[in-house]
């Protein structure tokens, strides 16, 4: 980064959400924020939220020194001008492109006058540094799970994104690929130094990826600190089913 | 039950088989020498590869913003533009001469511009884009509408403006279906009779396509109406293997498979 500040992304919004309104207010900068909470209680609906795929009623969203969403002041840039990287569960690899045309097409997206020859080349790069240019012909259904969750993040930093938001990075890989995955995006995040916002239920994933948590219940931020204050005082049940006593070692449960 | 399943069989394929059987071969190849054949096949492709071409450019992208609309009104026009599958084409034939014929609402309009479309082969194409288009529209929008929203996300997240959004990722994606739509509007459009004899008429080589010929010879020769319709049921099936096979060689890209 070549900014003297550091890159925020700073969200506090108020927005419907079925049978409750979803409401939180967060600040991420370069450590990974991991959103942790039930089924249904609006994780990825924040995450949408913040891509500008849905329209909160009230609220504020700034990355670094950009308004990304201001209601009072009706600014709503589209998700294609917020230079968010969003990585779904199943990664989202467009099907009819090899895996180095997804990256092409990531490339194309930011940087129009470039020839295809050049782009191919870069595409090329981004595939090397995340060690699979021998799969850069292959298409999405012939690569395995980890395989396209380098080729799915190699596409999105083509994108040269200001944040990075993963939504359950590890859930749709089998035990074995979750392992080698977690150790991949673990080194990527902390060498991007990117603000990250990761939606988990796996307590692993929180351990390895993050250095916060955020708790939400029912649309409501319940609480949002460091991953070992979480952990000594959980602030749900849910929370405490995540991270159980026996994964606390030398923490004692302290009153509140 | 075998045997009401069976009742109903025999009521489907048996008039195939007189079509095919009856008269025999002779009386068949005699039949397509007939001097309304040629100038109907000729006006049916012709008219029905255009009405095609307008329906899938027009409906296309009125198609992905039906799919795409979260407004209310977009459902209600989805609904709308489906009437012309279920009223009869005599009512569409109606409808476009009361719309477009001389005396019709624009057709004042149009005749001061120097243009009367009835009664012509531009009313051929028209009647037949009016009742062909749905079923493209139809099968357009459901394409758009299944497609993956994660991907459609990604590829905005990733900087991807509207219209890359379309033709990068959405149109590629959804164009084995939008095909089948565009074979069986086309299919549609081939088959056309009602609209087209109200509202563009039957003279022979101007605006008498094959279902009409069909019905003209029927008066002349049972036996060159049998002709004639033998043709487009040659298209029609030569249309079910296209989109037989072309839906086999789809099927693995639309889910990829979990190595």
């Amino acid at each position: 980064m070549t900014d003297n500040c550091a890159p925020r992304l700073c969200i506090a919004v108020q927005a419907a959400l079925g049978p409750f309104s979803l409401q939180a207010s967060l600040e991420v900068g370069a450590e990974p924020l991991a959103l942790v909470g039930p089924n249904g209680s609006g994780k990825t609906s924040l995450l949408l939220t913040i891509l500008g795929l849905r329209k909160p009623g009230q609220g504020r969203i700034v990355l670094s020194d950009e308004v990304l969403f201001d209601a009072d002041l009706a600014i709503d840039r589209p998700t294609e001008e917020r230079h968010l990287a969003y990585l779904p569960q199943d990664f989202g690899l467009f099907p009819h492109l090899t895996a180095i045309e997804n990256v092409a097409f990531a490339l194309a997206c930011r940087s129009k006058r470039v020839s295809t020859k050049q782009r191919r080349d870069q595409a090329m790069t981004w595939l090397d540094r995340f060690g699979i240019g021998n799969l850069a012909e292959r298409n999405p259904s012939r690569l395995s799970g980890g395989e396209r969750q380098r080729v799915a993040l190699a596409r999105a930093l083509a994108s040269s994104p200001k944040a990075l938001l993963l939504d359950e990075p590890t859930a749709s890989l089998d035990v074995e690929a979750r392992v080698e995955v977690r150790a991949f995006l673990a080194e990527s995040i902390r060498s991007l130094g990117l603000p990250t916002i990761l939606v988990t239920h796996d307590a692993m994933d929180v351990e390895a990826l993050a250095s916060r948590v955020a708790v939400l219940e029912k649309g409501q931020l319940v609480a949002c600190g460091l991953l070992s204050d979480i952990r000594k005082t959980p602030p749900t049940s849910f929370a405490s089913r995540l991270f159980p006593a026996s994964t606390r070692p030398g923490h004692d449960r302290q009153p509140l | 039950m075998v045997g009401l399943g069976g009742c109903l069989l025999l009521f489907l394929v048996l008039p195939f088989v007189a079509l095919i059987l009856d008269g025999g071969p002779e009386a068949i190849w005699r039949g397509l020498g007939c001097s309304l054949t040629w100038p109907a096949l000729r006006l049916s492709l012709g008219t029905t590869l255009i009405s095609v071409v307008l329906v899938v450019v027009g409906g296309t992208p009125l198609a992905w913003w039906l799919a795409r609309s979260r407004w209310r009104s977009a459902r209600w026009l989805e609904i709308l533009l489906q009437l012309p599958v279920v009223i009869p084409p005599a009512v569409g034939g109606i409808a476009l001469l009361l719309a477009f014929g001389r005396r019709g609402l624009f057709g004042g309009t149009l005749e001061r511009l120097g243009w009367t479309p009835a009664f012509s082969v531009v009313a051929v194409i028209m009647a037949q884009v009016f009742v062909s288009a749905p079923f493209y529209l139809q099968a357009a929008v459901q394409a758009f509408g299944r497609l993956d929203p994660n991907l459609l996300a990604v590829a905005r997240s990733l900087g991807a403006s509207p219209p890359r959004l379309f033709s990068r990722v959405a149109l590629p994606l959804a164009r084995p279906w939008l095909i089948g739509g565009a074979a069986m509007s086309w299919a549609r459009a081939l088959g056309e009779f009602g609209a087209t004899l109200m509202f563009a008429g039957n003279m022979t080589g101007k605006t008498q396509t094959l279902p009409l010929a069909i019905y003209t010879a029927l008066e002349l020769d049972i036996h060159t109406a049998q002709a004639l319709s033998l043709l487009l049921v040659v298209f029609a099936f030569a249309l079910l293997l296209f989109l037989r096979r072309f839906n086999r060689g789809v099927e693995p890209t639309r889910q990829p498979a979990t190595p």
